[in-house]
């Protein structure tokens, strides 16, 4: 029996919670929205994810091997950042397209930054961004719901912001039924998400909270204001990809700061640059450019926003 | 838990951050504390504290008695070392010490006649000039007996122009599994308050806290009818139990000031400096001990506990009682211990083998079971910032750790990894399960190099 006892160094108990346990946590929060945008969006949406997936998990794998790193792909953040890439593309977007931004997402996003925890950018958003420059006509081609590729429609976005149309039909748009992004249009879907995150402590609650806030205070603002230029608030926290972003992309633990001061001050931001786009940018939507804005001043914000030094 | 004491939530004190853990104390909470006899060999390292290491006093083939000043201490910050049986010196050489490394210790057999020398009774000690009972706390070897193993005399020795308005009483035992303070708060009672009392009266504090966690409440009711019946005895002096919030690391010393006083101890600075002195309930029966019966540390409450141990138990065991002495009092294993844990499994230490003694710092042994046993990968920091989010001391644990793996010294300045005591709590919580405490410990080794 003598010198058989394993050794480590302290503490000898640990939290139940881990990085596999987190990412199942988010895969789980986001099967809602998937159900809800393979209804409304059918096989394109199946074939969408299922190529998001695997391309992230394959390039995930590719770079890891040549850049002679431990293959990690088993651990769920590639199988996350393919779910949360396919959420935010057009329906009716190619599937090679689809395999590029996975490339931009995965490679340079994530493992030139030196894979898990050390990117800046959220690897999905920055995938995104990257094909919105690169081929905004796929990128901006909106079908609506159970039409596949015959009937295009622009998003609620875009209807508000290009021609001023305001009659806005609140259920369709908490349900689900209207044109956008695979994953986004599903408010319902994304809340229930959100809340099984919040109950199992995954994600902090105060960006989500910060960031909703400040979109929906900014549009109540400019609704009073002028009520038939902009719309009203409700529409601003539903429409879009607001929930998404609040939820899924800004509290991604990574590229948001890890002060609690900090994450207030991170979905401030994001909510004050998704405002000044979708009322006076040039684009309908501005969640991706406010949360990658975001990501970038995040390691200012941790030195910023550093806790008091005890008894000082 | 009875429920009738909930509603004092509103009331428990604590402080920021800090985590809650599973607390496995009911494996022993309920056990008696039972004596250990001495075995044949006893071990005694010289050097059972913090501070100056002892000089041994006797020379193999000596006989001692029980409660001899077998180990001398020179420095200030030291403690003597008194031998717990009587006996032959056998031998002094290096062994394991559970805590400090391999170090020189004095092997006694012990003839089992346990002949004492004569301890001193006092009946009324209160009477005596604080720099006498002072002495009497340092003679008997005191040192904090809550796991640091600080010289006790140290503590009570106040700097000319500091004053103590206030004495806590760490009854708080937050380490998981560990109930011996707990079960002597329940059975020492009385004893523990007359310590608590020489010990008020000596750094003439005007307050008296006595904090104990919510989950010992068996500890709270008992602390509470006794305080109320030996008010009289104690010339009126009230000591106020103060109910805490069952969070880790509620016992740090910073923490506990914090919860009862709402002072924060500036970095670099003592209890003292802010007009507080913290002593363990453990010590305090202690400094009774060796205050009225005369009697040295030559035995203290240790907690045997484990799910591999057939009873576990809170015992008295003499200090230099070898661990496999134990195991046999404790019903031996229902399989072999995976893990042996010296102290609690948050800060304790993992040992190589059940030769080392039980020394003064121990607060108890904890055995885990292959089925409990955590093997772990440290995997890349995902920056979820629950560490920052915890650290009771307000520190960015996960960027020291982030500086320190990337050898970034001069960004450590400013994180100020100094402040850290190394309580756990971050490394508990990572769910990369990233060594934390270890790149802090470097960052503390590497910070004093640069200075």
């Amino acid at each position: 029996m003598e010198n058989n006892f394993y050794i480590s160094q302290g503490p000898h108990q640990f939290t139940n919670t881990s990085v596999q346990k987190m990412m199942k946590d988010v895969i789980i929060a986001l099967a809602p929205a998937i159900f809800a945008s393979i209804y409304f969006f059918r096989i394109r949406a199946v074939i969408l994810f299922a190529v998001s997936i695997v391309s992230c998990m394959a390039f995930e794998a590719i770079f890891q091997l040549f850049m002679k790193r431990k293959i990690t792909i088993l651990d769920g953040s590639a199988v996350v950042t393919g779910m949360l890439l396919a959420m935010i593309m057009p329906p009716s977007l190619p599937i090679w397209t689809c395999i590029v931004g996975s490339l931009v997402a995965i490679g340079l996003a994530k493992q030139l930054f030196g894979g898990l925890g050390a990117n800046i950018f959220n690897p999905a958003l920055l995938g995104r961004a990257f094909l919105m420059a690169a081929f905004p006509t796929y990128m901006t081609r909106w079908n609506m719901p159970f039409t596949l590729d015959a009937v295009t429609g622009a998003t609620p976005l875009g209807l508000v912001k290009f021609t001023q149309n305001l009659n806005i039909n609140y259920q369709e748009l908490f349900i689900g039924r209207v044109s956008g992004s695979l994953g986004e249009t599903s408010a319902l879907a994304l809340i229930i998400g959100g809340i099984y995150l919040l109950i199992k402590k995954t994600i902090d609650w105060c960006i989500p909270l910060a960031y909703i806030a400040t979109v929906f205070v900014i549009s109540s603002v400019t609704n009073m204001i002028a009520p038939d230029t902009y719309a009203g608030a409700v529409f601003h926290v539903l429409a879009g990809g607001l929930l998404i972003g609040a939820i899924f992309m800004a509290t991604d633990p990574v590229t948001s700061p890890v002060t609690k001061t900090g994450r207030w001050v991170f979905g401030i931001g994001c909510g004050l640059i998704t405002m000044i786009i979708r009322l006076w940018g040039g684009l309908p939507e501005g969640v991706m450019y406010s949360i990658l804005l975001m990501n970038a001043v995040t390691p200012l914000l941790n030195r910023l926003t550093r806790p008091r030094r005890y008894g000082t | 838990m009875p429920e009738k004491y909930r509603f004092l939530t509103g009331y428990m004190k604590t402080f920021k951050g800090g985590v809650s853990l599973p607390e496995h104390k009911d494996l022993t909470v309920d056990k008696k504390i039972r004596p250990i006899p001495p075995p044949f060999e006893m071990i005694l390292p010289l050097g059972q504290h913090t501070g100056a290491p002892n000089k041994p006093l006797v020379n193999p083939g000596d006989s001692v008695k029980v409660g001899q000043c077998i180990g001398k201490a020179e420095a200030f910050i030291s403690a003597p070392l008194h031998s717990p049986v009587s006996g032959t010196v056998k031998a002094i050489k290096d062994i394991f010490n559970p805590i400090y490394g391999k170090k020189p210790a004095i092997i006694i057999e012990n003839n089992g006649k346990d002949t004492p020398v004569s301890f001193i009774k006092r009946e009324d000690p209160e009477s005596l000039p604080k720099e006498e009972l002072i002495a009497i706390i340092k003679d008997a070897g005191l040192v904090g007996l809550g796991g640091a193993a600080f010289p006790t005399h140290v503590k009570m020795n106040i700097p000319k122009g500091k004053t103590i308005d206030t004495l806590i009483v760490n009854g708080a035992e937050c380490e998981p599994y560990l109930t011996c303070d707990h079960r002597l708060m329940v059975e020492r009672t009385g004893e523990i308050l007359k310590g608590v009392y020489l010990v008020a009266s000596i750094l003439n504090a005007k307050n008296i806290f006595l904090a104990i966690e919510e989950n010992k409440l068996s500890a709270i009711f008992a602390m509470e009818k006794a305080t109320v019946q030996m008010k009289k005895e104690f010339h009126g002096k009230q000591i106020q139990i103060i109910v805490l919030k069952t969070k880790y690391p509620q016992g740090g010393e910073k923490q506990l000031i914090k919860a009862v006083l709402k002072r924060e101890v500036p970095p670099g600075k003592l209890p003292l400096d802010v007009g507080v002195v913290v002593q363990n309930a453990g010590t305090c029966f202690a400094i009774y001990e060796a205050v009225y019966k005369g009697k040295p540390l030559i035995e203290r409450c240790v907690t045997f506990t484990g799910k591999c141990l057939r009873e576990p138990g809170n015992f008295t065991v003499k200090i230099g009682t070898p661990l496999k002495d134990v195991v046999g009092h404790c019903g031996g294993f229902t399989e072999t211990p995976a893990k042996i844990i010296a102290g609690g499994p948050i800060m304790g230490i993992a040992q190589y083998s059940l030769d080392i003694p039980i020394i003064k710092g121990i607060t108890g042994i904890v055995f885990i079971s292959k089925k409990d046993l955590e093997i772990y990968e440290e995997l890349p920091c995902i920056r979820c910032g629950k560490c920052v989010d915890i650290c009771p001391v307000n520190l960015m644990p996960t960027d020291i750790g982030r500086m320190v793996k990337y050898s970034r010294w001069h960004y450590l300045d400013e994180l100020h990894p100094s402040d850290c005591m190394e309580c756990g709590a971050c490394a508990y919580i990572c769910p990369s399960r990233v060594p934390l405490v270890q790149y802090i410990k470097l960052a503390k080794i590497k910070e004093s190099e640069r200075k």
